[in-house]
């Protein structure tokens, strides 16, 4: 009953403002100081995943390591270009403005994350990564889809938005998934196109076939979060500069979303091409550019509507590169590989471990001292405030005093 | 029987043990039994795939190859892996053998490999396609001895002083018992008795003696010197095997809803048998329970299913190989590229909110001659992806022509009136809402032609959620 009286009133109020209708599923109000969704504490995480491996030692690079130097003679990164950080670490020469975030404490460096017998296929280890699996384990949800299943009363598909045309395996779950939008306005289109959404608009009961009712559910919610984000993105635009790019673009999208008010808890930005095989180093310099710039313009452009403190960024890739270069200017697939945690919410900023260790490898490759799995549990504990155990299975360790 | 009622449940048949129906209608069967006899003859014609797969270097080279050379060959890879992908996408339109061809998807999808090498994949999926219907214990000795499989699960690693035991676990796990029927004590036994198995350059199964584990071994409370086919043996002594195998089909013919009467019976008769699949196939199409009205469209269709029904229906034909091959990626099921060794989640799992708008928006599109733009999430696997520099990476366009001719021709005898009626009935395996019947109705033109009318109805129904349905 309570349900539909508040129905009632928003479809009032939304006449009243000569608004759209808010989607019917929400179970709450999202103007005037009520939360969408019960127990969110305004938190958000950004997720940016580099697509291909991006080669961790390149990234940050252990300038002061002779056995780095040995194991590249033409690839390793001269001590003097390195944009010097912390113990003996420095960032990509391409990679100024990540420096001017680190150095103003918005960034955490965590070092060797990994997992126990790493896949070196692209497409497994994203999956590991994006389901957090083990590696002989194979699940069919994404780690964020868990968590939006975990909201209790139940997250509208928009709780958890990918700026992309496909949706993650990552933002599946089992009852509840993100959804994928790379323009609000072509997504809204093509979602409300005349003819499906009268066709959906004769389902809105239930359905004695329960698959014929699955999809119409399906694409209602998706025909609803649509009007929802049109709705609420339609008058602001960004005014911070970007640099070119979809990557960018993608980033700037992400900031209207949070600027213009829409309650989402996730996000996610994919930036693909680290694949370097092959000469690597124009490309791989082009990407963390890219990067770079892309995550500080983001910075600014949130910290001017005072959404930075409220907001953490993780960038991750599926694996790192093998230590040695290939005898085609490049790198191979390895195993662990860095992270970057950036927001204005950071508790303990800079490195947040030692170095990875170049002596004791395993077969060429670095061993990994941080499970992912960890930093994601402290991600959803601490960060979000969920439960991170249930979750996550429940062997997973809270990294302490990051967050 | 009444001719009608006779149509839906071929069509329900057709949509199940094969990829949907066409509208040819000469010796169209007179009976189930005789439609189920057919489909089984049908099947024992078997067509290999053929395509000439491009053979690579041995594994580990790789790192010694220049720029040039490495990317020279990654493109040859991936044309090869997409001719073949082609090839056999159209197989499952045109052979006539539907049958062999749909067990062939499922034994990829439960004996799933990810596998780099077109060379492999093409032996592998012969291998599946040669075995599919016969019994059982050949197929699983067959590909347990496939150098697809045993390079995927690392069994080439699997030696007498270092057992490796990715492929005795997932025998056990994904292909034979099931999870919670075995000890990890008799994987590891298994495992020894794996060590050896391997393949050679030429690709051909080789025991290598030498780092065969020849001792004895206890799994599942049998105790001897067991070898890898002993082991394979015992497994399927365990009627816990036909359980599950029988519970898979189950699920990927009939419906995501197990129904545990049903699986035990047919489970018994399979054990009995020998495991003799196309003798249990039998059984669930010619079983009364197959037909029931709750059982029509309870199934979603999977990605694969969706494009090759549609090409049955519509005569698609694709500008290019690479354009079935984009929407595949896009529909979230790529043939010959599973996820993991556990195949496809299949179900409800293929629906998201992108996965449904794509869903969707393909059918009218092709009818439409529109091609289908979508960006693809990059798979560095087969096709490393380049930095995106300001470029839009990853947009793939697909384009193909789709036909109505087949779908007029059956009609010619359907009066104007009942368009919308008769177009649902052979397009859709469940029926329409009144209201929603009459939203097609009413957004024909009257002015319209007949074949611009059926064009348009058509455009409708396959723009519906029902279309997805099987």
């Amino acid at each position: 009953m309570a349900t539909t009286s508040r129905r009632d009133f928003i479809r009032l109020s939304a006449l009243a403002s000569g608004m759209l209708l808010v989607p019917n599923f929400l179970h709450g109000l999202d103007k005037h100081g009520m939360p969408l969704m019960p127990g969110s504490n305004g938190k958000r995480l950004v997720v940016i995943q580099l697509s291909g491996g991006n080669d961790g030692l390149n990234t940050v690079v252990p300038y002061l390591d002779d056995l780095y130097y040995k194991a590249r003679p033409g690839l390793a990164i001269p001590a003097k270009k390195v944009l010097t950080l912390d113990s003996g670490l420095g960032l990509n020469p391409a990679m100024e403005k990540l420096r001017l975030l680190y150095e103003q404490g918005h960034v955490a460096v965590l070092n060797s994350v990994g997992y126990p017998d790493p896949d070196r296929s692209h497409f497994r280890s994203m999956d590991i990564w994006q389901s957090a699996s083990a590696s002989d384990e194979y699940l069919h949800t994404g780690w964020l889809g868990r968590y939006l299943d975990s909201i209790p009363g139940g997250a509208a598909a928009h709780s958890a938005i990918e700026v992309d045309d496909m949706l993650s395996l990552a933002l599946k779950g089992e009852q509840r998934m993100g959804i994928a939008v790379q323009d609000v306005q072509r997504f809204y289109q093509a979602s409300n196109q005349d003819f499906l959404r009268k066709a959906a608009g004769q389902h809105q009961e239930a359905h004695d076939h329960h698959q014929v009712d699955y999809l119409y559910k399906t694409l209602i919610e998706t025909q609803q979060s649509a009007r929802y984000l049109q709705e609420k993105t339609k008058v602001y635009r960004s005014r911070q500069s970007y640099p070119k790019g979809e990557f960018a673009n993608h980033l700037k999208t992400i900031a209207e979303l949070i600027s213009s008010g829409v309650e989402s808890r996730v996000y996610y930005a994919s930036l693909g091409g680290f694949d370097t095989h092959v000469r690597q180093e124009l490309q791989q310099g082009r990407l963390l550019e890219e990067l770079s710039v892309g995550v500080y313009s983001f910075v600014q452009d949130l910290k001017q509507h005072r959404e930075f403190d409220n907001t953490m960024i993780m960038v991750f890739s599926e694996f790192g590169r093998r230590v040695a270069q290939n005898a085609s200017g490049g790198t191979d697939h390895g195993t662990a590989n860095n992270l970057f945690l950036i927001g204005g919410g950071l508790k303990k900023a800079g490195m947040y471990n030692e170095a990875p260790d170049l002596q004791n490898l395993d077969q060429g490759d670095l061993m990994y001292q941080i499970d992912f799995r960890n930093v994601y549990a402290t991600l959803l504990q601490n960060w979000l405030q969920a439960d991170a155990a249930g979750i996550l299975g429940g062997n997973t360790k809270i990294l302490s005093g990051l967050m | 029987m009444e001719q009608r009622a006779l149509d839906r449940k071929l069509q329900h048949l057709y949509w199940r043990a094969g990829f949907g129906p066409t509208y040819r209608q000469e010796n169209a069967p007179g009976s189930i039994k005789q439609a189920v006899r057919q489909m089984l003859r049908d099947a024992q014609h078997q067509q290999p795939l053929l395509q000439p797969a491009y053979r690579p270097l041995e594994e580990g080279q790789n790192s010694m190859l220049d720029a040039n050379a490495r990317l020279k060959q990654q493109r040859e890879r991936r044309q090869s892996i997409e001719q073949l992908n082609y090839t056999w996408l159209n197989q499952m339109v045109t052979a006539r053998e539907q049958l062999r061809e749909k067990m062939t998807l499922f034994w990829h999808g439960h004996f799933a490999c990810r596998l780099r090498e077109p060379g492999l994949m093409q032996l592998q999926n012969n291998t599946l396609r040669q075995h599919a219907l016969g019994k059982f214990p050949d197929l699983l000795l067959a590909i347990s001895k496939d150098p697809g499989m045993l390079q995927f699960l690392n069994n080439q690693q699997n030696r007498k002083r270092s057992p490796n035991e990715n492929f005795a676990r997932e025998v056990l796990e994904l292909f034979t018992l099931g999870r919670g029927y075995y000890t990890e004590q008799d994987i590891k036994e298994a495992a020894r008795a794996f060590t050896g198995w391997g393949y050679n350059a030429k690709g051909e199964f080789v025991f290598r003696e030498r780092q065969h584990d020849a001792g004895p071994k206890t799994f599942m409370g049998h105790t001897g010197n067991f070898t890898g086919e002993d082991i394979l043996k015992l497994v399927v002594q365990n009627p816990q095997t036909a359980t599950f195998i029988t519970q898979k089909l189950y699920t990927y013919f009939v419906s995501d809803l197990p129904d545990t009467p049903r699986i035990a019976k047919l489970s018994a008769w399979f054990y009995k048998s020998g495991y003799d699949i196309s003798g249990l196939l039998e059984r669930m199409f010619t079983a009364k329970w197959f037909y029931e009205p709750a059982l029509a469209g309870a199934k979603i269709k999977s990605p694969v299913e969706l494009l090759v029904g549609l090409q049955r229906q519509f005569a698609v034909a694709y500008a290019d190989s690479r354009s079935p091959y984009v929407l595949q990626r896009a529909l979230g099921q790529e043939l010959l590229q599973p996820p993991n060794v556990g195949g496809w989640p299949g179900g409800r799992n293929w629906i998201d909110s992108s996965t449904l708008a794509y869903r969707l928006r393909i059918g009218p599109a092709l009818l439409q001659d529109a091609a289908l733009a979508v960006y693809l999430k990059p798979d560095d696997d087969s096709e490393p992806s380049k930095p995106t520099n300001g470029r839009k990476d990853g947009l793939r366009i697909a384009r193909a022509k789709a036909s109505i001719v087949g779908l007029e021709k059956r009609l010619e005898k359907v009066s104007d009136d009942a368009l919308v009626s008769s177009i649902s009935q052979l397009l859709l395996q469940v029926p329409l809402k009144p209201e929603t019947k009459q939203l097609i109705e009413q957004g024909i033109p009257a002015t319209a032609s007949r074949t611009e009318k059926i064009h348009q109805i058509a455009q409708y129904m396959l723009s519906l959620p029902e279309y997805q349905l099987c």
